[in-house]
């Protein structure tokens, strides 16, 4: 049975539900019922037409769940004096579910939970194994989502930039378990790039296509962390990388630059760089500014600085990183690495230290503690 | 079987012999503990033995109930002088031996100089469930 065709077919059958007058928490919870009456069913019995037997089956257990509901008589009374309309196919439902999962009155943890099971199609099982939380906790989250988006218009057009936070969220969540998160947040953002004609979703399609690109060559064979500069590159995926610039390409040609086009420029010349040495730096210099113009973020300008250091030098670096916060996260790792390079590898062996302590996961601490290492032991010998 | 949490330290313990901090060690050493570390935990899911481990990061604070509306009382991050938790692992094992054999073993990690680190582990039984005492 083809898992993934079921996936892509639960925003549209979710959607039809609702248009045929079921709330959206509602239908969320009969198609999930359906699902697994076509896991069970399918393999023995496959239906010719794989939707038309989910939105029967779906809407078959949203009446049997109202039936049992006494409070919801009343709106099964409305429901049933209506004649069921056809599927009305002109109207892109999977668009209007992806603006109602990045609703802004849901926390981001929340959007991103209710997002991988309504679009997504995943079972709270995946995603509970996906952010290594007990089944129960998540069905509890998912279900509080609904409740609060139960009562918002379906069909309100909403803030694309939403949309693709959340989209970005998954990816940068990217556990490999049973589902891979990133590959679920590009499958997904493929969907909304095919239904919207809007400049960032290619910009964030192409950022997630170029970094997964370079997946394979991150990490060693132990877990460890490998730095871009020391990556095998004959590891990176030059599909993904010939598809994601492209599709930066054609969004870049609009003319209407966005945070998600610039980062993804940086990334396609990174990914363009045959080694790490040629790198084209001043161009990398030239999209942060633009993303310190776009953002004005403290992390868009620490970022600048790397770049800052790599084109014009060491010194140059550490003078763009004076004036931003030391708290900021991964400053001290950033200083480190500029001291390094301008000769002073007894203040950087500090720093590398002191960024070691404050690392946000441990392949990087550990990564950190060997550059440390690294350069206390050439200080003493 | 039964479940013990085996406690890392980073403060609050005896001091351990070989007490070098690990950017002072060199970059082979760092690599040899951190091996250490994860063949220790993948020879115990082997044996059944491992439940679940994680690190801690540095920062902890206490924090207490002060009265109705008011906002609760912190203490922290901690002073040099409180003790900390660097992180923890769960195994399930046979008997109480059983589980100071293994943290005996994981308190053997090399450090500086590739001598074990001898740091210091705490082994807490979980509650209401009783290993077999042997001997």
């Amino acid at each position: 049975m083809n898992e993934s065709l079921l996936r892509e077919l639960v925003p549209a059958v979710i959607g039809v539900l609702v248009r045929r007058g079921a709330d959206f928490a509602a239908a969320e919870d009969a198609v999930q019922d359906a699902l697994v009456e076509a896991v069970r069913a399918w393999p023995e019995d496959p239906p010719r037409d794989a939707k038309g037997w989910l939105v029967t089956v779906a809407w078959r257990k949203f009446l049997d769940a109202a039936r049992a509901d006494a409070s919801r008589r009343r709106r099964e009374e409305l429901v049933e004096a209506e004649p069921v309309p056809d599927p009305v196919e002109a109207v892109d439902d999977t668009l209007a579910l992806y603006f109602l999962c990045a609703h802004p009155s849901l926390t981001p943890a929340s959007a991103v939970a209710l997002t991988l099971r309504a679009v997504g199609g995943l079972t709270t099982r995946q995603i509970a194994q996906a952010y290594l939380v007990p089944e129960a906790t998540m069905a509890q989250r998912i279900s509080r989502a609904k409740r609060t988006v139960s009562g918002v218009r379906f069909d309100q057009p909403g803030d694309v930039a939403t949309v693709l936070r959340v989209l970005y969220l998954v990816f940068n969540e990217g556990y490999s378990g049973d589902v891979d998160l990133a590959a679920e947040a590009i499958r997904l953002t493929r969907q909304l790039a095919a239904r919207t004609d809007h400049e960032e979703v290619a910009g964030l399609l192409a950022l997630m296509l170029l970094h997964h690109a370079r997946r394979p060559a991150r990490t060693g064979p132990d877990g460890r962390l490998v730095p871009l500069a020391e990556q095998d590159r004959s590891r990176w995926n030059t599909r993904l990388i010939a598809e994601g610039v492209d599709i930066l390409q054609t969004a870049l040609a609009r003319d209407r630059l966005g945070e998600f086009q610039a980062q993804a420029a940086i990334a396609a010349l990174h990914a363009d760089a045959p080694t790490a040495e040629e790198t084209d730096w001043v161009q990398i210099v030239e999209w942060y500014d633009e993303l310190v113009r776009l953002t004005d973020s403290p992390v868009a300008r620490l970022n600048r600085a790397v770049a800052v250091g790599e084109a014009d030098g060491a010194r140059a670096g550490l003078a763009a990183l004076a004036g931003l916060d030391p708290a900021l996260p991964r400053h001290a790792a950033v200083a480190a690495y500029l001291h390094e390079r301008d000769g002073d590898p007894v203040t950087a062996a500090r720093l590398y230290a002191e960024a070691a302590r404050s690392a946000p996961n441990i392949p990087e601490r550990d990564h950190l503690t060997r550059q440390a290492a690294r350069l206390n032991a050439q200080l003493r010998s | 079987m039964a479940k013990y949490l085996l406690l890392k330290h980073y403060r609050g313990a005896p001091a351990p012999v070989n007490d070098v901090p690990m950017d002072q060690w060199t970059p082979e050493e760092v690599d040899a503990h951190m091996r250490y570390m994860s063949d220790f935990a993948a020879r115990l899911e082997a044996t059944g033995e491992f439940v679940d481990g994680q690190a801690l990061s540095p920062e902890g604070t206490f924090v207490r109930y002060d009265g109705e509306g008011r906002p609760p009382v912190t203490d922290g991050p901690f002073a040099e002088t409180k003790d900390l938790i660097a992180g923890w692992m769960v195994i399930d094992v046979e008997t109480y031996e059983r589980a100071l054999e293994l943290a005996g073993e994981l308190s053997a990690a090399p450090g500086a100089g590739g001598r074990p680190i001898h740091e210091w582990l705490e082994v807490r039984p979980f509650y209401g469930v009783r290993a077999t005492t042997t001997g």
